[in-house]
């Protein structure tokens, strides 16, 4: 089992999503998030351009099965993907367990539903 | 020179005879200064209604990426439609026609730019307070400069009222061409019609005290007719999408409750005991509805939401209107009641069955609601407030006129839109494209985001 957190822009957060319900990703937590870097981005505040440096994200986290790994990245990779600075960035890390609450199951079956539709 | 002195002052004595005699023939028409100072108030108590009480009522119940574009909608309409409203609004509204054929229907340009206007005219115009002129007809007592700004107010606040209907999906440039055409084409003619001395419907005795029809219904047919035209939301599955703010939804009620005295009570143009009566109705019908919501949400969906009492309360006031200056307390208790149980079944039960998208229910709380207060302005109407009688008092022939008054608004307002929404849609589009829909009208239109996460 793996974690995946990727900081996406927010332009392309509904491409992002689609691209992940097309892989089979069906549930997965975002936030918003505000970086420092150095790379700055415009903004207009009473006509005069600022440079500002903090930049506005999302934040995705998805844990998937490690079958689903590849595809999950690729799907993120591809669909946030402008070539313009500032596209973001993609975390991978080991889960060491998945406990669904609900049944008290555990391991990488807690992370799908069998009867539905829930993949991950 | 001594001579020459006396003349003079004989004749300085014979001029001012002269002239005390015409004043004792007819009194020089005087401004009252307490009615004046009621109407500036009243003006700016509808501007109230506007920005902030609009926008924070229609910016809360969107979502959280398109709250700046309904303010900026809100914003750019008051000031866009003020100019609109003196260079030639106010003249197609409230002017005479030179030409006979048209008087009933449209007024002319002698008021444009709000020329042959002085700061000493008084208004033409008045429901309760009136004063012989010069030339013997009758005037009012308010500055005719102040009628225009009230009405001015009127003019702004009801292209913003179809913004409900439309929100979350229309490009920022097509809704303001849109919306500046239909003021000139739609709202001029049918303020002309119900307010003017020439209006057809003004002359057939149609009773609209402070805009039930040429306010709420005019706005009310136009949102319905865009939001079906406009095609439902990218993200509308037959149910409400949930409201970001509920709290900017109090406050905007709350301010549009505020200012709506000064709507109603503002409409009979006189500080006198009909303005105290028509604030006195708005008030008790307001609570009715809201109470009337409040409860309906309570027994049918367990339990009383922010969003049901704020939307009755508007709701009530929207159907009292017409009626604020004909009816008392118990017109006022009946017509709050029964609005908000028709609106409250039209935009739970209704609109989900007929499946169109009117995003904040412009169409089922200001078309609907000012429906029902014209017709039952026409049963209601009380001899005892002005001399005008309603079904329950005999006149039937009252009802019948409300009914002509709604339907002909219904037809020319629907249609007009209809023509108006073709034309704007094939000039510069108006439904943005699906991706800008999805990130927000806030990034989209205007570069903005109301929610930062900045120090």
């Amino acid at each position: 089992m793996k974690k995946i957190e990727a900081i996406i822009r927010k332009s392309k957060f509904e491409d992002v999503k689609r691209a992940l319900y097309d892989a089979g990703i069906e549930w997965f937590s975002y936030w918003d998030i505000t970086g420092l870097g150095k790379s700055t981005e415009d903004q207009v505040v009473r006509g005069q351009v600022f440079k500002s440096g903090y930049i506005q994200r999302r934040m995705v986290s998805i844990v998937v099965r490690d079958l689903n790994l590849d595809k999950t990245i690729n799907a993120i990779l591809d669909s946030a993907w402008t070539g313009e600075t500032g596209d973001g960035k993609l975390f991978v890390y080991d889960i060491e367990n998945t406990y669904r609450i609900r049944t008290k199951e555990s391991g990488p079956e807690a992370l799908y539903n069998k009867d539905e539709s829930t993949k991950n | 020179m001594k001579k020459n002195k006396i003349t003079l002052a004989a004749l300085l004595a014979l001029l001012s005879a002269t002239v005390s005699a015409q004043t004792a023939a007819v009194a020089t028409p005087k401004i009252d200064s307490g009615d004046t100072a009621w109407m500036i108030v009243a003006i700016a108590f509808v501007l109230l209604m506007s920005i902030p009480g609009l926008a924070l009522f229609y910016g809360g119940l969107v979502r959280r990426k398109n709250v700046l574009n309904v303010f900026m909608q809100v914003f750019i309409l008051v000031a866009v439609i003020s100019i609109e409203w003196v260079v030639l609004g106010y003249s197609n509204a409230f002017s005479s026609n030179s030409i006979e054929a048209l008087k009933p229907y449209i007024g002319g340009f002698d008021w444009a730019f709000l020329s042959n206007i002085g700061i000493s005219d008084l208004s033409p115009y008045f429901i309760s307070h009136s004063q012989p002129a010069a030339d013997g007809t009758l005037i009012g007592t308010i500055p005719h400069i102040v009628f225009i700004m009230f009405q001015c107010m009127f003019a702004v606040i009801t292209p913003a009222l179809i913004i409900g209907a439309f929100a979350e999906r229309i490009n920022f440039k097509g809704f303001l061409i849109f919306s500046l055409l239909w003021s000139i084409f739609i709202y001029n003619p049918v303020a002309h019609w119900v307010w003017s001395g020439d209006g057809w419907l003004f002359k057939l005795g149609a009773l609209d005290f402070a805009g039930g029809t040429v306010v709420h219904i005019n706005a009310g047919v136009a949102a319905i007719v865009t939001a079906i035209m406009l095609g439902k939301r990218r993200d509308y599955k037959g149910h409400a999408i949930p409201a970001h703010n509920i709290t900017y939804v109090v406050m905007g009620a709350g301010l549009l409750w505020v200012g709506w005295f000064g709507f109603n009570a503002g409409s009979g143009l006189a500080a006198d005991g009909l303005a105290a009566n028509a604030l006195m109705v708005t008030h008790i019908a307001a609570a009715a509805a809201a109470l009337t919501w409040a409860l309906l949400d309570w027994f049918l969906d367990k339990r009383p939401t922010v969003v049901g009492i704020s939307t009755g309360a508007v709701a009530g006031l929207v159907a009292i209107t017409p009626a604020a200056g004909f009816v008392g307390i118990a017109g006022a208790l009946i017509i709050g009641a029964v609005v908000s149980l028709i609106c409250f079944f039209m935009v739970a039960y209704v609109k989900p069955k007929l499946g169109y998208d009117d995003s904040l229910d412009a169409f089922g709380v200001h078309g609907i609601g000012g429906i029902i207060g014209a017709v039952l302005t026409g049963v209601l109407a009380t001899p005892a407030i002005q001399a005008y009688a309603g079904a329950v008092y005999g006149n039937f022939h009252q009802l019948w006129v409300q009914l002509i008054a709604v339907g002909a608004t219904i037809i020319f307002s629907g249609v007009g839109t209809f023509v108006l929404f073709i034309i704007t849609d094939k000039l510069v589009g108006l439904r943005v494209t699906d991706k800008h829909e999805a990130v927000g009208l806030d990034e989209t239109q205007h570069g903005e985001t109301a929610y930062t996460n900045f120090d």
